[in-house]
């Protein structure tokens, strides 16, 4: 059997960043060949939002007034759309508790590889497929009723906040994962802590008729300034807003400033800890 | 590139896990080219070396040196000269052996088509063309080993790092991977082995560690561990219980220690030096003496009792231990 030279270094910080970038996509490429084997992942972001969409839009719908008038399923989508990305966390958190838990580990840390890419790798992989899901939930919208009215450019320009917003979940959910250290947990601990998160918001009712505590929370929630972003974007009601928190008043200023904090904090924490914690 | 006559070196390696002193000032040197077998019990603390040979650990005190590079400041310098394969097999469970290979390939920034080719190779070598395409989930034990070993030497790193490779294997299994380490070392591999099969460190390793509760408590060749435990000795039973007697004068004729009787049995054991000699010698004057046998041995010491010695296992008696105390004092 030939034997391969050891590969040579990367010297230049550029080189670095490339080679770091190419160890992030071949972990991506890794995460996504799972799929095929364990198709059934995939109904997290398609069944689930599926299910939400209809429940919502005929056992809410005949309840709820949309402030401002229009119709419920359009005001309720970006809800939905939200609710799904935002639920990504718990996706990524039980897939890196996962990994953190497997032997696979010991081979990612002993190779010279970007310590980062396990991470960045992850993050991308089930980023790429919440994209499945917005599609499939927009599938589902368009045949309930909803529209975007706005054009192509502010329609991407939703989607694309709503990727942001993703992106910054799914790096949420990696410190999750990294800390909690079973999968079981991550999916528990996820879930405890986003459900409320996704209800104490404007997602699917207007903020209006909360108790002042409640208000204040769900009008300063990042995932209500995402949705509210997209609502303006899409030009579905409910975007209007009479209220004093500045999130709200600029909601699509605010939903990208959120993302980008919760990226600036969960980032470097999720691999500071990657690096000092080991495996089992 | 050039790696230095000690292709590892560590001097008192300590590590606490919580209440738990995992090492407790641990040295070692691996010669360039060698095989060294870290030999001990579950929970000695090999695998604790070996993560932090590897740099998946760093030590709480005590520094080392892989390939000349101190894994803890120079962490990926050593990455890139050490493989590493694991007790617990460090393959993607849900990719096929095939991508498992290509993946690492790609890590170490080889090209795709060269990812490929090695990986192609290195399914045949460790004899997995056939599952090559199948996911590592569905792997038997020693597949999944030989893929992990694979997966070490994707660019055939100058140090390997085995830690257990072969437990609960089965012998077959077993028996081809020792094939496969002894290769990988007559190719110029150096490799650093954790077993605790007395067995695997004998036939494979050119230097033994013995490590218990986090400490080494000897090193050397096999040879000379046995030699602690007092060399080798000649087992006889003869057939009539009232020749015990004379049997004891035949086996004082013939060598220089004082036999042991134990009449129950029949059986006498004298300590000897010379091996096959002094056997030869015993079963003339044997038979000059018309002592029947039913059995006659020369039994050299095994690793086992070597191990269960230095260990403090009870197999060893009071008498023994005494004998073998001046050994102790070599690494002691």
């Amino acid at each position: 059997m030939s034997t391969v030279q050891l590969p040579l270094q990367p010297t230049s910080l550029l080189e670095r960043l490339r080679w770091a970038l190419s160890d992030s996509l071949t972990i991506t490429r890794r995460n996504l060949a799972h799929i095929r084997q364990v198709p059934e992942r995939l109904l997290d972001v398609t069944l689930q939002p599926i299910i939400f969409v209809l429940l919502f839009a005929y056992v809410f719908g005949s309840a709820i007034q949309v402030p401002g008038g229009g119709s419920y399923r359009e005001f309720l989508l970006p809800g939905i759309f939200a609710q799904s990305i935002a639920f990504l966390a718990i996706t990524t958190a039980v897939g890196v508790a996962n990994d953190m838990e497997k032997g696979i580990i010991d081979r990612f840390r002993s190779l010279p590889m970007a310590r980062s890419a396990v991470l960045v790798g992850r993050t991308i992989a089930d980023l790429t497929q919440s994209i499945l899901g917005i599609m499939v939930m927009s599938l589902c919208g368009l045949v309930v009723g909803w529209r975007a009215h706005n054009g192509l450019l502010q329609t991407l320009a939703g989607f694309g906040v709503l990727l942001l917003f993703g992106f910054a979940m799914t790096w949420l959910g990696t410190f999750i994962g990294i800390i909690v250290r079973t999968p079981e947990t991550a999916n528990t601990l996820g879930f405890v802590a986003l459900f409320p998160l996704t209800f104490i918001a404007n997602t699917f009712v207007p903020t209006q008729g909360m108790p002042p505590f409640l208000r204040f929370f769900a009008d300063w929630n990042p995932l209500s300034a995402t949705v509210a972003a997209c609502r303006q974007l899409f030009g579905n009601p409910g975007a209007a807003y009479t209220g004093t928190a500045w999130s709200l008043q600029h909601p699509i200023a605010a939903s990208i400033s959120f993302s980008l904090i919760i990226l600036a904090i969960f980032i470097p924490l999720s691999v500071f800890r990657y690096r000092s914690t080991t495996s089992h | 590139m050039t790696i230095s006559e000690r292709a590892v070196e560590a001097a008192g390696l300590q590590k606490r896990y919580g209440k738990t002193q995992a090492l407790c000032g641990v040295d070692l040197v691996v010669n360039s080219g060698t095989i060294c077998g870290l030999l001990g019990p579950n929970g000695a603390g090999k695998t604790t070396m070996v993560r932090i040979l590897t740099t998946l650990l760093t030590p709480d005190q005590g520094h080392a040196m892989v390939a000349g590079y101190d894994v803890v400041k120079q962490a990926q310098q050593v990455r890139y000269r050490i493989g590493l394969a694991g007790q617990q097999a460090a393959v993607d469970e849900l990719l096929t052996g095939r991508a498992n290979l290509e993946m690492v390939g790609r890590l170490y920034h080889l090209s795709g088509k060269a990812a490929r080719q090695r990986a192609d190779e290195l399914l045949e070598r460790f004899d997995l063309t056939d599952a090559a395409n199948r996911i590592a989930k569905g792997y038997s034990g020693g597949m999944r080993r030989r893929l992990d070993l694979a997966a070490s030497l994707v660019v055939s790193p100058p140090i390997l790092f085995l830690d257990e490779p072969t437990t609960g294997l089965d012998p077959h299994s077993r028996l081809g991977l020792w094939a496969i380490i002894q290769d990988l070392v007559a190719g110029g591999t150096t490799v650093l082995l954790t077993t605790q099969y007395l067995e695997e460190a004998d036939r494979l390793a050119d230097k033994i560690v013995v490590i218990d509760t986090g400490q080494v408590i000897a090193e050397g060749t096999a040879d000379e561990l046995k030699a602690m435990v007092g060399g080798e000795q000649i087992d006889v039973v003869i057939r009539h219980a009232d020749q015990l007697a004379d049997a004891v004068n035949a086996l004082r004729r013939a060598g220089q220690a004082e036999p042991i009787v134990d009449p129950e049995t029949r059986r006498l054991t004298m300590a000897v030096q010379g091996g096959v000699s002094v056997l030869t010698e015993v079963v003339r004057e044997l038979d000059s003496a018309e002592i029947a046998a039913d059995d006659l041995a020369l039994r050299r010491p095994t690793l086992d009792e070597v191990f269960l010695r230095l260990t403090g296992n009870p197999i060893a008696a009071p008498a023994d231990q005494e004998t073998s105390e001046p050994a102790f004092a070599l690494t002691h």
